[in-house]
């Protein structure tokens, strides 16, 4: 039932032109990936076009590709007597299962199923069930489906739903390609400017074009002086069916007079002619490189799912485009809607599949699309209010750190990438930390994300137990400055501290600004991933020492003349003079002064500083078991915590300290 | 010098006969000139010693007409093969989209033979061009000597081929190769439009 192969027929033997570069493209795709691209594809044209060769074309490839493939070529007529066959025979199942076994199915004139309702759904059956499975069905047919009279409409849809692609007559230079492919294998050879004489000559189809190449081969046999390309126009005129060969309009260069040129005085053949001839082809064929070099490009970004307009409508140009251009950018383009529908994915699996995410002609839509989505997951937590970098309090002890992070804002993510702020509790990181999301957040377009590490972890649970950990990351992806708080806290936080690593990575990557602050530089913590450790140390690590005493004194001036509105000279002395481990300590002894003034209906003074300290009941131990006056915290693991740094949301962190104070 | 134009239309060849002096490079050129159609060719311009040797440049001109919608023109130079006139042949070089080197076929002239193809080398490497990305193709001139004279094809090729170009007999004179071996230069040139980037 099943015709052999020609081996004549394959992709090496065709001629390609414009009229059936399409086709030829996509049969070709066909053949490398069968079942994969054009499900069915469907090839039509008059007759004589080729298409025949183009269906054995990819039974060979095919073939020759996957030798284990099961190709089967067949013509209606042939499926027709097959099927009858096996109706008679009581073994219609087993031509069905053998149908069913079948890789490529190639089925050659569609358009004998005219009236053929049965074999119809028969036909119909058979490629449902090969495209279930994958495998790929080719057709042909002398015009397009919907043309073949009285069609199943459910086969008519199948074929539609595939490619459809024609082949047209070829043009003259696909003519000219074809004569002299055919003469060259026949070993047939003919003097200059004959065969492109014959190429002249408008015929509808290959195979009469096929046909006026015998005539001249047998005509040249017998003759006794050789074709010219007058003599061949001559001969072949009464055998064309169209009109003779076209005078008007651009003629091949080498015939542009309509004769060959003056044979020079010499028995030689004509060498510029013979010369020319050849430089003709190859400059056709370069130049039209392009077109197919586009075609190919269609066809497989097509196959990828993505929309080729923009390359398409190229195709009808004339004018050859800068194509290597063209294409880099439509890749580009791709590479852009793929990452971002990649982000979309995380956000919204559903809408990432919308159509417009495959089609490079509406990028901006797409980036709209994927803005708005960004904004609806919600910005990451950004920087506290309440500490500014103009409140902070300048010294010896915090100049190094205060003048790194000035640089920060000046140049962020450029001069010191990342910023680690290192230094005993209650010192100001966690201020100048905020301080510095402050000042990067007023840059346009900034996402500033600024929280503490517990934060983060407390966070990271959340969207794992939620399973939406991807879009907690595209959260903090998006943030054009990373700012973490007590990074010490990610110890033996093993999978925090890998999203962590990897978040770094491509922040610091593109440029973007990290700081970070710890109790103790990153090589002295324990628990830190190695990778992290390296990472940190290889920025600036600044150490904020505990305050010295012109700093005690400025905070206890700048804390009157908030609290009081004027500063006692004596008073600012003496609390500067004592040591203090932290700002925090020295604020804290000065609330209680001014607490204890309030009560006393006094201004707080030196002497009632002195004593509250050092006169009286013994002053508190600073230090408790478990708590400090300045609200830290130790627990028991030994971490010390601020209660302040783990509440999550604050609405206004400033009127919590005052309320705490009063 | 852009061989494709896509914007004008226009495909230029520049194509540079090269090799030591008296191997017949003019002759090349003479050749094509008396069989190129009047309305075909240009001038060919010639500038000439009394004695016959080139001493400046031969320039031929070869209008192509149009294909495939392209206005194609090539240029064929000769560069003069004396060792003295090396700044000419630079100046000749520059812009050269294919190179045909003219060998001398006689035995005694294989020295000569090699110091022209090194002196080619070192020219286009000054240019920032390399032989092995240039289309080129070698001629073996004067075949038609007495035998005991010349070096063979294949003698001639392990000589001076070694990069494995396509290379051809011939006998300027007469004709043989001449054209087998321009049609040679002319296609690898036009090959290579596709794989450059188009202004």
């Amino acid at each position: 039932m099943t015709e052999e192969l020609n081996p004549k027929f394959s992709f090496e033997t065709l001629v390609v032109g414009a009229a059936n570069r399409l086709a030829v493209t996509a049969a070709r795709t066909v053949a490398e990936s069968p079942g994969a691209a054009y499900n069915p594809l469907f090839v039509y044209s008059p007759t004589g076009l080729g298409k025949t060769h183009l269906l054995m074309a990819i039974g060979q490839l095919a073939k020759q590709l996957a030798p284990q493939a099961r190709v089967e070529y067949l013509t209606i007529d042939e499926f027709v007597e097959a099927h009858h066959a096996a109706v008679a025979a009581g073994q219609s199942e087993a031509l069905r299962s053998r149908y069913a076994q079948i890789d490529v199915l190639l089925v050659d004139d569609v358009q004998f199923l005219t009236h053929r309702r049965e074999m119809q759904a028969e036909l119909l059956r058979i490629v449902q069930e090969l495209q279930a499975a994958g495998k790929q069905v080719v057709l042909t047919s002398d015009c397009p489906p919907a043309d073949i009279e009285d069609l199943d409409d459910r086969l008519l849809s199948r074929f539609d739903a595939g490619l459809l692609v024609d082949i047209g007559p070829p043009d003259a230079e696909t003519r000219l390609a074809i004569l002299l492919r055919r003469s060259e294998e026949r070993a047939a050879e003919f003097g200059a400017g004959v065969l492109q004489a014959v190429a002249e000559f408008e015929v509808p189809n290959v195979r009469e074009l096929l046909g006026l190449l015998n005539k001249l081969v047998a005509y040249q046999a017998v003759s006794e002086s050789p074709i010219t390309p007058a003599s061949a126009r001559e001969l072949l005129a009464g055998e064309v069916r169209t009109q003779a060969p076209m005078t008007t309009g651009p003629a091949p260069a080498l015939t542009a007079t309509g004769e060959p040129f003056a044979a020079p005085p010499s028995e030689r053949p004509d060498e510029f002619a013979d010369f020319l001839s050849d430089v003709a082809h190859t400059v056709e064929e370069q130049v039209e490189a392009w077109r197919s070099r586009l075609g190919e490009a269609i066809m497989r970004w097509e196959a990828e799912g993505y929309g080729t307009g923009r390359l398409e409508r190229l195709l009808d140009q004339d004018v050859p485009v800068s194509l290597d251009r063209v294409l880099r950018q439509f890749e580009r383009d791709v590479e852009q809607l793929r990452s971002m529908q990649a982000t979309m994915a995380k956000i919204d699996a559903e809408r990432a599949e919308d159509p417009v995410f495959y089609d490079p002609d509406r990028l901006d839509e797409v980036d709209q699309l994927v803005q708005t989505a960004l904004h609806e997951v919600g910005p990451p937590p950004g920087p506290s209010a309440a500490w500014a970098l103009s409140s902070f309090v300048i010294g010896e002890s915090n100049k190094l750190a205060h003048n790194s992070a000035q640089a920060v804002v000046k140049q962020p993510g450029v001069r010191y990438n990342p910023l680690v702020l290192v230094g005993p509790t209650g010192v100001g990181k966690t201020h100048l930390l905020h301080a510095i999301g402050h000042e990067l957040a007023a840059h346009p377009g900034a996402v500033v994300a600024c929280l503490s590490a517990q934060q983060l972890i407390d966070e990271l649970v959340e969207a794992i137990n939620n399973e939406r950990v991807d879009i907690w990351r595209t959260r903090y992806r998006r943030a054009t400055a990373f700012l973490l708080d007590d990074a010490h806290l990610l110890t033996g936080q093993d999978r925090t501290q890998e999203e962590v690593f990897h978040l770094f990575n491509e922040l610091f990557d593109s440029q973007r600004q990290l700081a970070f602050t710890m109790g103790r530089v990153p090589r002295e913590v324990e628990g830190l991933d190695d990778r992290l450790v390296s990472r940190l140390e290889g920025g600036l690590v600044v150490n904020i020492p505990s305050p010295d005493r012109e700093l005690r004194r400025s905070i206890v001036v700048r804390k009157l003349h908030e609290d009081v509105g004027a500063a006692d000279e004596e008073l600012a002395d003496y609390l500067a003079a004592r040591p203090a481990e932290s700002i925090r300590s020295v604020v804290g002894l000065l609330q209680r002064v001014i607490v204890a003034a309030e009560a006393q209906g006094v201004a707080p003074s030196a002497a009632l500083a002195r004593e509250m300290v050092e006169g009286a009941a013994p002053a508190r131990p600073r230090v408790s078991a478990a708590v400090r006056t300045s609200g830290i915290m130790i627990s028991p693991s030994g971490g010390v915590r601020s209660r302040e740094k783990m509440v999550w949301h604050w609405p206004d962190p400033a009127q919590r300290v005052i309320e705490e104070m009063a | 010098m852009s061989l494709v134009n896509f914007t004008t239309r226009e495909i230029t060849c520049k194509i540079v006969y090269y090799g030591p002096g008296r191997s017949g490079k003019t002759t090349n050129l003479q050749y094509i000139y008396g069989r190129v159609p009047d309305d075909r060719r240009g001038r060919m311009v010639s500038l000439a010693t009394q004695t016959d040797r080139t001493l400046f440049f031969d320039f031929l001109p070869l209008e192509l007409g149009s294909i495939s919608g392209f206005t194609t023109r090539f240029q064929l130079y000769t560069v003069p093969g004396q060792v003295y006139y090396n700044a000419t042949r630079k100046l000749v070089l520059q812009g050269a989209d294919g190179v045909v080197f003219v060998a001398d076929s006689q035995a005694r002239q294989l020295e000569e033979n090699v110091e022209s193809l090194q002196n080619l080398q070192e020219n286009l490497l000054a240019q920032g061009a390399d032989a092995r990305g240039m289309p080129f193709v070698l001629q073996y001139n004067k075949q038609d000597l007495p035998q005991d004279l010349v070096l063979s094809k294949e003698e001639l090729d392990d000589a001076l081929n070694f990069w494995g170009v396509p290379s051809f007999s011939a006998a300027a004179l007469a004709g043989t190769g001449v054209f087998e071996t321009l049609k040679a230069a002319s296609e690898l040139v036009l090959r290579k439009l596709s794989q450059e980037e188009p202004v």
